[in-house]
C-alpha cells in the first residue's frame, strides 16, 4: 500500500501540486486522472522520487520515502517497477537483453535462471519469439508489453505506468489495461495508473484520482464516476460531444 | 559569469557522483570494455589517416623551407618532425580530432537516453546512472587515449618519411639520424600527461552536457555542440597550461 499524505510540489515559484492525499491500496489498479498540465506525471514522479516533493510525506507500506537516505531509497526502488510513456527500452539492447537487465544489474542468478525467467515474463505478457529482436524491429504494442515484462522481471510490490496507452490503437489499448489489471491481482502489486484515457477509466479503475489545478478534487471507482456531480470532473469525462450526447439519450 | 559558476559547480557535482561503488562490478567492467571497444577501435580509421597526412605534409612544408634557407642538414627534418609529432601534433590533433568525434557521440548518446527516459528507468530500478553511464566513459577513453596517441605519433612520423623520401628530401637513413639524435624521454611522459589530460576533458565535458539535456531533438544538437566546442576551447587552454608547466 502507498499512501501519500499533503504533498507538495512547484517548479520556479509556480506551484503544481497543492497538497495532495491518497491512499493506494494492494491488488487494485489505482488511477491517477487529469487534463494535462494537473500535475499528474509530477505527482507519480514524486511518488517514485524522481522529484523531491517540498512539502508532505509518501508511505510505501509505512516506510517514510521523504525520510530516508540514498542506500534506502535505492532499496525501495528494487521494489517498484514502471512502464514509461515511450517505454524507455534501452535502444542498443535486444528484447531479452531489456528485459533481463534488471537481473544482470541486481541478482547473482546464473543465466539460465536469468533466461527462465525472462521468458517466463515475456510468455506472461503474451510475447514469445521476440526475444532476439531490437526495440526498433517491434510494434508500439509489442514495445508496452516489453516494458511491462522487464517491469514485473524482478518481481516488484509496486507497480507504476505512465500513460500506458498512449500511441496505440483502441484495441491493443485494452489488451494493455488488461494485462496491467490482470498482473495486479495475481501479484497483488500497489498499481499506480497515469492516465487520460477515458477507456482505462471504465475498463480498470479500481479506484480513480481526479487532479483539477494542483488538488485531489475528486476520488472514487469507475462505477460512481460516470454519476459525479463534481462539474470540472463532469467536463473532464463528458468532453467530447459524442460521449456528452450519448449520456444525455442514456439519461 | 553566474551561469559559467553554476555550470563548474554541477559539472564538478556530476563528477563527485560518479565515484560510488557500483552495484555489480561485473556490469561495469563490461561497459568499460565496450567503452574502450567504440572509442579506440571505432576512432583507430580516422586517427590513422589524419595522423599519416598530418605528418606528411608537416614533412613537405618542413622540407621546402629548409631548402631554401640551404645551409641547415636536411637530416634535422627526423628530429623536427619527431619533436612536432610528440609534443603537440599527435596529442593535440587528436584530441580535437576525438572531441568532435568522440565527444558528439557520448553527448548525443546520454541526451538521447535522457530525453527518452532511458535515464529515468535506470534510477527507478536503483542503478546509480552516473556511475554507471560516466564512469566506464571516462575509464575507458583514459586507458585508450594514450595508445591511440602514439599510434598517431607513430604514423605521423611514418608518413613524414614516406612524404620526405617521394619528395628527394633525405634518404631514410637521414631521416632515421635525425629521429635518434638529442633524444629526450621526457618528452614522451609530456604527450603522455597530455594524452591523459584530453581524455578526460573530452568525456567528462561530453558527459555532463549530454546527461543533463532538457527537451527534444534541439537541444540534443545543441548540446553536442556544446560539448565538442567546450572540450576543444578546455584541450587548448589545457595544452598551454601543460607546456607551461613541464616544458
Amino acid at each position: 500500500m502507498i499512501e501519500i499524505e499533503n504533498v507538495k510540489k512547484s517548479f520556479d515559484g509556480q506551484e503544481i501540486l497543492k497538497g495532495i492525499s491518497s491512499v493506494f491500496e494492494d491488488g487494485k489498479c489505482n488511477l491517477i486522472i487529469g487534463k494535462s498540465g494537473s500535475g499528474k506525471t509530477v505527482l507519480v514522479k514524486c511518488i517514485i522520487g524522481l522529484f523531491e516533493p517540498e512539502a508532505g510525506h509518501i508511505f510505501y507500506d509505512g516506510r517514510d520515502l521523504t525520510e530516508m537516505n540514498f542506500k534506502e531509497k535505492k532499496k525501495i526502488r528494487n521494489e517498484i517497477g514502471m512502464l514509461f510513456q515511450g517505454n524507455a527500452l534501452f535502444t542498443s539492447l535486444s528484447v531479452e537483453e531489456n528485459v533481463r537487465f534488471p537481473l544482470d544489474m541486481f541478482t547473482d542468478q546464473t543465466l539460465a535462471e536469468k533466461k527462465e525467467r525472462v521468458n517466463f515474463c515475456l510468455s506472461r505478457v503474451n510475447l514469445e519469439g521476440v526475444n532476439d529482436k531490437y526495440p526498433s524491429e517491434i510494434s508500439g504494442g509489442m514495445m508496452k508489453r516489453v516494458g511491462i515484462a522487464r517491469a514485473i522481471v524482478l518481481n516488484p510490490k509496486y507497480l507504476f505506468c505512465d500513460e500506458p496507452n498512449s500511441g496505440l490503437d483502441p484495441r491493443t489499448a485494452i489488451v494493455i489495461d488488461q494485462l496491467i489489471r490482470e498482473i495486479t491481482q495475481e501479484y497483488q502489486m500497489t498499481t499506480i495508473v497515469n492516465t487520460h484515457d477515458m477507456n482505462s477509466v471504465m475498463g480498470i479503475g479500481d479506484h480513480v484520482v481526479y487532479l483539477h489545478e494542483g488538488h485531489n478534487h475528486w476520488e472514487g471507482s469507475n462505477k460512481e464516476i460516470l454519476n459525479t456531480k463534481n462539474k470540472e470532473l463532469y467536463d473532464f469525462i463528458f468532453a467530447s460531444d459524442f460521449l456528452k450526447k450519448l449520456k444525455e439519450q442514456t439519461d | 559569469m553566474f551561469k559559467l559558476f553554476a555550470h563548474i559547480g554541477k559539472y564538478i557535482l556530476l563528477l563527485g557522483s560518479t565515484l560510488s561503488r557500483p552495484e555489480k562490478p561485473s556490469m561495469y567492467l563490461k561497459e568499460v570494455f565496450r567503452q574502450i571497444y567504440e572509442i579506440g577501435i571505432g576512432s583507430l580509421g580516422i586517427v590513422a589517416i589524419i595522423s599519416t597526412f598530418m605528418g606528411a605534409v608537416t614533412a613537405v612544408q618542413f622540407g621546402t623551407q629548409l631548402l631554401e634557407i640551404g645551409f641547415i642538414p636536411m637530416w634535422w627534418m627526423g628530429t623536427i618532425l619527431r619533436d612536432s609529432m610528440v609534443l603537440e601534433l599527435a596529442p593535440t590533433i587528436t584530441a580535437l580530432l576525438l572531441a568532435g568525434k568522440v565527444g558528439s557521440s557520448i553527448s548525443t548518446e546520454l541526451g538521447t537516453m535522457r530525453i527518452s527516459e532511458q535515464i529515468d528507468a535506470l534510477e527507478i530500478m536503483g542503478v546509480n546512472t552516473p556511475t554507471y553511464l560516466i564512469l566506464p566513459k571516462i575509464i575507458g577513453a583514459l586507458v585508450i587515449m594514450p595508445i591511440l596517441i602514439i599510434a598517431s605519433c607513430f604514423l605521423g612520423i611514418l608518413g613524414g618519411l614516406l612524404a620526405g623520401m617521394l619528395s628527394g628530401f633525405f634518404h631514410p637513413s637521414e631521416f632515421a639520424k635525425g629521429l635518434q639524435d638529442d633524444f629526450d624521454p621526457h618528452y614522451f611522459e609530456i604527450m603522455f600527461i597530455k594524452s591523459i589530460v584530453f581524455a578526460f576533458i573530452i568525456t567528462s565535458i561530453s558527459c555532463y552536457q549530454g546527461y543533463n539535456v532538457k527537451g527534444g531533438a534541439l537541444e540534443l544538437g545543441q548540446a553536442s555542440t556544446r560539448a565538442v566546442v567546450f572540450s576543444n576551447i578546455v584541450i587548448i587552454i589545457a595544452n598551454y597550461i601543460i607546456a607551461q608547466m613541464f616544458l
